[in-house]
């Protein structure tokens, strides 16, 4: 039984931000090629202020650069390592701190661990096209050995990186010397066994597999097997099954291009496997449905053993009622009996034994449904929100505008919103709720819907498999928060 | 606040019954003063999709998802014209147009909008711009601008429908032009604003569609299809090769949120927070236009 969800104490979520890191890609060390230079910023002097630590490591704008936009964010599965994904093709891999007696205040902190240029951008000669080289999806493989692996995609390719430690160098060569340079062998008397000698810790990155040309159209997820051994990748038409040792076949699981491209209507946003049962998945549609699979029934998973769609509400009904129900986002709970789908103005809970309606539905800012005309012309309809669980499926959590995110207690039916940005952030301060004024009377500290600002987008969000520690990258800034603890 | 229910039919609009406890004539007039800014709506969402779809990254390929939802939107303002014998209409004018174009037969005219004006007693001004085609192999140079019945114009002018969320664009000049600067002239701009959209929406409606003119006159757009309806089916067509075929650029639009006219789209989009309106007396009709739009397009 958990206890730690103090946000039920008091009626507010009470949240302190550890730190706030400003990934502004120039200022990190990083390199063009997969051998990593050690990118370690935990060998700062304890006592700095980490805003001061920002200021000299990383450029400070307030602009965003285009390439440093983040994402996506994910955490591995023990929450040791949070990686993030940017619109440069940069993955950076933070690593959480050892807890020590001496300092307690900084429990949790997670640092830079690694960083390294995933995907280049390409460009497509047939089609005279640029394959953008944007992370789209980061997802981690659990751990077996003392290496960590991740696949990252971008729209076309999948690769799969090892990431790994280097702590010891082979000393003492015969046919080499210090510096490297061959000896001669005519000048070699003796041998020797070269020994291991302890040199500084070196973090390596390095792709082990590229998973490539399976892919018209363009990748929006990738979800890994519980059997470890394979994963699928998606795009707008198809998904497809790879081994994950094998890069040069994959097998197609999920079509739904039709014949004639102009009788295209519905496309596909999600697909996720199965926490629990490798032969079980799910994919969400433009068209507001979630479908789920066994791959025993047959090779080719057109079919689905599940539909899961709400009837539309007639009074609703109007021009945009198709494009807000297109699910941005789908997600299993960790127990995998129930799944989460995100469209544009809620968030909903099902059970997967129920098909016909969701168990839950939570407004995320129902407040914009009178504004939908407005986003429409400036495309922010066409936003893709992510939804998470946290480690308990108890509590769920998505972004919208204004650099607010929502979180949503689904015992007590609390809810809550709170805002990601530097202004309100100060280290070991609480997060105070915010709260949208939608017509009347607005009061001193709440946003009225005019003014938000709707540049400023909280699409990714990460919660950590089991504490509540919760990654939201806004913009190109990457917030940490984590829960009072007494 | 208007009573919801089933939306009303263009056709059906001499036959509705008057609204509960009204005046017998007054209803019928706000009926068609609802409907005809319904149909402006209609009109305005379908030329933006239209937009929307053509507007692609020359660099990159398009969303498909966005594309489909757009392309379906599209598809359902279709449906709905067709029910209401509007689009035949539409349909017809842009043959008539057609007729009239420079190019040759298998090229397609690039540009024209139409823009008829319809009888000050029907209370509306229908402008029924439908950016016709140009096939791909029509190069930039010879997209024509057509002159139509009553003169050319982009995209639907209408000061009811963009104003309740596009203001600061045509229409309500007086208040909307001098919006971003001076203060005192406010309060004597506003009142004009408010006593003018009571006043016969006609007259307003003939004035703002010259300034729409202005404003709009030197837009063209071109679409790969050769007639309306096979240009919803020939989008995907090719999905893959279609879009990069096209050549045009809008002149001065780069991408569709950075319109010149629609600066509220600006300020949501990019610029930071910044509040809607700064009159009180537009804010009343924007609230009120909000009200229709509400209504008819789904509270």
């Amino acid at each position: 039984v958990s206890n730690g969800y103090l946000f039920v104490q008091e009626q507010t979520l009470r949240f302190l931000p550890l730190f706030h890191i400003l990934i502004s890609g120039k200022g990190l060390i990083m390199t063009k090629s997969a051998q990593l230079a050690p990118t370690l910023l935990s060998q700062m002097d304890e006592e700095i202020d980490t805003r001061k630590i920002n200021n000299s490591f990383l450029r400070d704008h307030n602009y965003a650069t285009e390439a440093d936009i983040i994402s996506t964010v994910e955490f591995n599965p023990t929450g040791e390592l949070l990686a993030t994904g940017d619109k440069g093709g940069r993955v950076v891999v933070f690593q959480r701190e050892q807890e020590s007696k001496n300092q307690p205040h900084r429990r949790g902190e997670y640092n830079v661990y690694s960083t390294f240029q995933s995907h280049e951008p390409e460009f497509d000669y047939l089609k005279s096209l640029e394959i953008e080289e944007k992370i789209n999806k980061i997802r981690w493989l659990p751990q077996q050995n003392a290496a960590y692996f991740l696949l990252s995609t971008n729209d076309k390719t999948v690769k799969l990186w090892k990431i790994s430690e280097r702590d010891k160098r082979p000393e003492g060569y015969n046919l080499k010397d210090e510096e490297g340079r061959i000896r001669d062998p005519a000048t070699i008397t003796a041998l020797r066994v070269p020994v291991l000698q302890p040199m500084d810790l070196m973090v390596e990155a390095t792709p082990r597999r590229v998973f490539s040309n399976a892919h018209t159209y363009h990748i929006n997820s990738i979800s890994v097997s519980n059997d470890y051994e394979t994963y699928m990748s998606t795009d707008d038409l198809r998904i497809n099954l790879w081994n994950l040792e094998i890069t040069n076949q994959s097998f197609n699981i999920v079509d739904i291009k039709p014949a004639n491209m102009e009788e295209l209507t519905e496309v596909i946003t999600a697909a996720e496997f199965h926490p629990n049962q490798c032969n079980t998945f799910i994919y969400s549609s433009s068209k507001g449905s979630i479908r789920l699979c066994d791959m025993r029934a047959s090779a080719l998973c057109d079919n689905h053993s599940k539909f899961f769609e709400e009837p539309e509400d007639p009074s609703n009904r109007s021009f945009f009622s198709e494009i807000i129900s297109s699910i941005s986002d789908v997600k299993f709970s960790h127990s995998g009996r129930y799944l989460m789908t995100r469209d544009y103005l809620t968030v909903k809970v099902w059970d997967l034994n129920m098909e016909s309606k969701p168990l839950e539905t939570y407004q995320v800012h129902d407040y914009l449904r009178s504004k939908l005309c407005s986003l429409y012309e400036n495309d922010c309809i066409f936003d893709k929100f992510e939804c998470v669980w946290n480690g308990s499926d108890s509590v769920i959590m998505t972004g919208s505008y204004n650099n607010f995110f929502r979180m949503f207690d689904r015992n007590t039916k609390r809810d809550v919103t709170l805002e990601a940005s530097r202004e309100n952030s100060k280290p070991r301060a609480i997060l105070k709720p915010r709260k949208v004024c939608v017509g009347g009377k607005r009061r001193k500290d709440e946003i009225s819907v005019d003014s938000l600002d709707f540049s400023k987008k909280i699409l990714h969000t990460a919660w950590h498999p089991s504490e509540n520690i919760i990654a939201v990258a806004a913009t190109n800034n990457l917030y940490i928060f984590q829960d009072k603890v007494n | 606040m208007f009573p919801k229910g089933t939306k009303r039919k263009f056709s059906d609009s001499g036959d509705e019954p008057a609204a509960g406890g009204e005046d017998v004539n007054q209803p019928s007039s706000v009926a068609v003063r609802m409907l005809s800014s319904y149909s402006l709506q209609r009109q305005s969402l379908l030329d933006m999709s239209l937009i929307k779809l053509q507007l692609c990254h020359m660099l990159v390929e398009p969303n498909l998802c966005r594309s489909v939802l757009i392309a379906n939107t599209v598809r359902q303002i279709q449906e709905e014209m067709t029910q209401d014998g509007t689009w035949q209409i539409m349909t017809q004018a842009l043959s008539a147009a057609n007729a009239a174009a420079q190019c040759s037969a298998d090229r397609l005219v690039a540009t024209e909008v139409l823009c008829r004006q319809t009888e000050a007693t029907q209370g509306e001004q229908v402008l029924k711009p439908f950016p016709a085609v140009g096939s791909e192999g029509c190069p930039a140079e010879e997209e024509v601008v057509v002159e139509g019945e009553g003169g050319v114009t982009m995209s639907t002018v209408s000061p009811q429908a963009p104003t309740s969320y596009l203001p600061g664009t045509f229409g309500m000049d007086p208040c909307w032009e001098e919006e971003n600067g001076e203060d005192e002239e406010e309060d004597e701009d506003s009142e004009e604003c408010g006593s003018g959209s009571e006043e016969g929406d006609s007259d307003r409606l003939v004035e703002d569609s010259r300034t729409a003119e202005q404003v709009f006159g030197t837009f063209e757009i071109k679409n790969p299809a050769p007639s309306p309806d096979p240009a919803l089916e020939e989008l995907f067509s090719d999905v893959d090769a279609s879009y990069y075929d096209l050549d045009t650029v809008l002149t001065g639009m780069q991408s569709a949120p950075k319109m010149g006219p629609y600066d509220l789209l600006e300020s949501l989009s990019s610029h930071g927070p910044s509040p809607l309106s700064s009159s009180t007396s537009c804010r009343s009709d924007l609230n009120e236009l909000d009200h229709i739009m509400e209504i008819i397009v789904g509270s």
